[in-house]
């Protein structure tokens, strides 16, 4: 059989960067230096076309996803549920298409200097797009655990980029506490796979339904063991600690990368517990329900408190981006399509403005001298005028002040909760956390442009345009999801719908094994194990 | 009696499990990789019994009806291997680079007469 170009669509996303990061590790980085400077330029150049052509696949394949069409791309020709599958739903090409668009200004922010603060900056970057893309377009559960290693080896370096004292201390922190949740990933796949002989996403949400009586009970055993890993990486409570610690020490064109970062967990949430585990699971649908809620709830309350009592910048946006996964899991736990759209539509807004806001707290922290990002009166910066208007505008966005996108998200969130049991604490709670984040923003805001100290030497030049423009580009990025709201939300309906509809996925998936209606047989079935 | 195999392994299984857990809840960093590892040991087990303890059976699919070994959670196990070896040489490499920034192997940096870490 005869493939073009476009039939390999679905896995350029994952070969792109992969061979990308290889080219970069051979061309070779021995640091920053002057002598070493045409080699990193050419780095960043390698690095940033990359990440152009990859735009341009997840533009493609969100098209196509547009469409309605489920791209299913098998490995080696194998047949599912045998070989490992690649599936682009709607859901999975939007959040390429996000992880792209965060990537491309990041990139471009990293090129003016960080680049050059540690080794093989570009190549661990593409690598950690590779296990991101990779994460977001799997159908396969042990196949989205390697994707999650490959994603995490590349976070442990890129979060010591730069080194020093404290990034060293909270990194031993942060891999630790990684490799511990991934041998808890390894017992509930392969309980998983004890139980229904598959590890194929579609062929298990066909499966699990089936699975009765004392085995449902540790099938669901194996479900909750995968929420704890997977709201580990989402930074759920009690599970969020270490998020703001390792983001706040992170560099920031790494912490804004890893924005999209705590999104892979909320995507497996939502893959396993949402769907597999989801409304028609017989014995186990829905399992997560009673949990992910208050969970949710107590995540956002928590990251506002904490966002309060920051008392630096990176603190403040690290606390701001726990409250925001806390939002989007609130939306995802109404198990309703209406709410999904508005997660859909809030997890865009709140991944750009995130990764945003991370770039621009380093531009004022570098223009207030010694003070730097400290929530403390200092000398002015330099552009008061241009940072502080971008710093309104992300604010505002985070906020949930209209006619940004975050009002726009929180209104869609508000709109599909209002006949749920729990609306009552889902609309105080929501309204709350948008309260609180405003007096915590306006503390910081008001601190590092109104309150200065003129009697301290300024000296700040201001940010290179460059850096400015990457950062522009991201919060811009944030106001065109207002302007383009409404097919934006068509989108994400769609998208949610086509989550809900099992029969399509497994018609798509398992084609040859006859679609929805396939019966592949469980190979131990019974108490002893013994085959059928 | 002679307890089952499956009694055997799963008490195993569960033993080595709680001595790396253990070691990881230890302050100083070369018993948490330790402790990682050991872990690594006991999940990987634990993956291949998932395919059910067969003995006498092919590896792969015989003739007739035979009962035969899975080789997927072997599969799924030989993967498993290969990506704890490179998080533990990555760990290592880590504990030893903290070491020597922060002259001490306490996991939070504490120096070794107890008072608090330097700035």
């Amino acid at each position: 059989m005869t493939m073009g170009l476009l039939d390999h669509l679905p896995a350029l996303p994952v070969l792109l960067p992969s061979a990308t990061a290889i080219l970069l590790l051979l061309l070779g980085d021995h640091g920053g230096g002057e002598h070493n400077l045409h080699k990193r330029v050419l780095s960043s150049r390698v690095s940033i076309i990359s990440a152009l052509i990859g735009l341009v696949i997840a533009i493609q394949l969100f098209l196509q996803a547009a469409d309605g069409n489920l791209m299913v791309y098998r490995m080696g020709e194998w047949p599912a549920p045998f070989g490992i599958v690649l599936v682009v739903d709607r859901l999975a090409a939007m959040l390429i298409l996000l992880t792209s668009l965060v990537a491309l200004p990041v990139l471009l922010y990293a090129s003016g200097g960080w680049d050059g603060q540690g080794r093989y900056f570009h190549a661990l970057f593409q690598f950690q797009l590779m296990g991101l893309n990779g994460a977001f377009a799997t159908g396969d559960l042990f196949n989205l655990f390697v994707f999650f290693e490959v994603l995490l080896i590349a976070s442990y370096v890129l979060m010591m980029h730069g080194l020093g004292r404290e990034r060293l201390r909270v990194g031993v922190h942060y891999v630790v506490l990684n490799l511990a949740a991934s041998a808890l990933f390894l017992i509930g796949v392969a309980l998983l796979y004890a139980l229904t002989g598959t590890l194929n996403m579609a062929d298990l949400a066909l499966r699990v339904p089936l699975v009765e009586g004392p085995d449902a009970v540790v099938l669901q055993v194996a479900a909750l063991t995968l929420l704890v890993v997977f709201g580990f990486k989402a930074a759920l409570v009690p599970l969020s600690a270490w998020l703001p610690a390792t983001y706040a020490a992170s560099s920031a064109p790494v912490a804004a990368l890893f924005a999209i970062m705590t999104k892979v967990g909320v995507y497996a949430i939502w893959r396993v517990h949402g769907v597999i585990f989801g409304a028609g699971a017989g014995p186990s649908a829905n399992l997560v329900e009673p949990l992910l809620l208050p969970l949710a709830v107590a995540t956002s309350v928590l990251a506002v408190l904490g966002a309060l009592a920051a008392q630096t910048l990176p603190r403040l946006v690290a606390w701001l981006t726990v409250a925001s996964v806390g939002t989007l899991l609130m939306a995802l736990a109404l198990f309703e399509a209406p709410a999904w759209s508005a997660a859909m539509y809030y997890m865009a807004h709140s991944t750009l403005t995130g990764a945003g806001l991370f770039l621009l707290i380093e531009l004022v922290a570098a223009q207030r001298g010694e003070v730097g990002s400290r929530i403390e009166p200092s000398s002015p910066v330099a552009q008061p005028a241009l940072l502080g208007l971008m710093l309104l505008l992300a604010a505002a966005s985070s906020i949930g002040l209209p006619p940004l996108p975050g009002f726009i998200g929180k209104l869609m969130l508000l709109q599909a909760s209002s006949d749920h049991a729990q609306a009552v604490m889902v609309w105080s709670v929501v309204l709350l956390v948008g309260f609180v984040t405003l007096l915590g923003l306006a503390r910081a805001g008001s601190t590092l442009f109104w309150h200065v100290r003129s009697d301290l030497p300024s000296g700040a030049s201001g940010a290179s345009a460059p850096l400015v423009a990457a950062t522009g580009i991201l919060l811009a990025l944030s106001v065109a999801m207002s302007v383009f709201a409404a097919p934006l939300q068509r989108y994400t309906q769609a998208a949610a719908a086509q989550l809900l509809d099992r029969g399509a996925y497994a018609d798509a998936v398992l084609g040859e094994q006859g679609g929805a209606a396939a019966r592949t047989t469980r190979p131990y079935t019974g108490a002893t194990g013994a085959k059928p | 009696m002679m307890p089952s195999m499956e009694f055997l392994v799963a008490t195993g299984i569960g033993w080595i499990a709680a001595c790396g857990i253990w070691l990881i809840l230890r302050g100083r960093t070369f018993p948490v990789v330790l402790g990682l590892t050991v872990l690594g040991y006991a999940v990987n087990v634990f993956i291949f019994a998932m395919g059910r303890l067969w003995s006498n059976a092919p590896p792969i699919i015989g003739s007739g009806g035979q009962q035969i070994a899975d080789p997927l959670p072997q599969a799924l196990v030989l993967t498993a291997i290969v990506i704890g070896f490179a998080t533990t040489g990555f760990v290592i490499e880590l504990a030893l680079r903290s070491r020597h920034e922060s002259d001490t192997d306490h996991v939070d940096g504490k120096p070794d007469d107890g008072s608090e870490p330097r700035a």
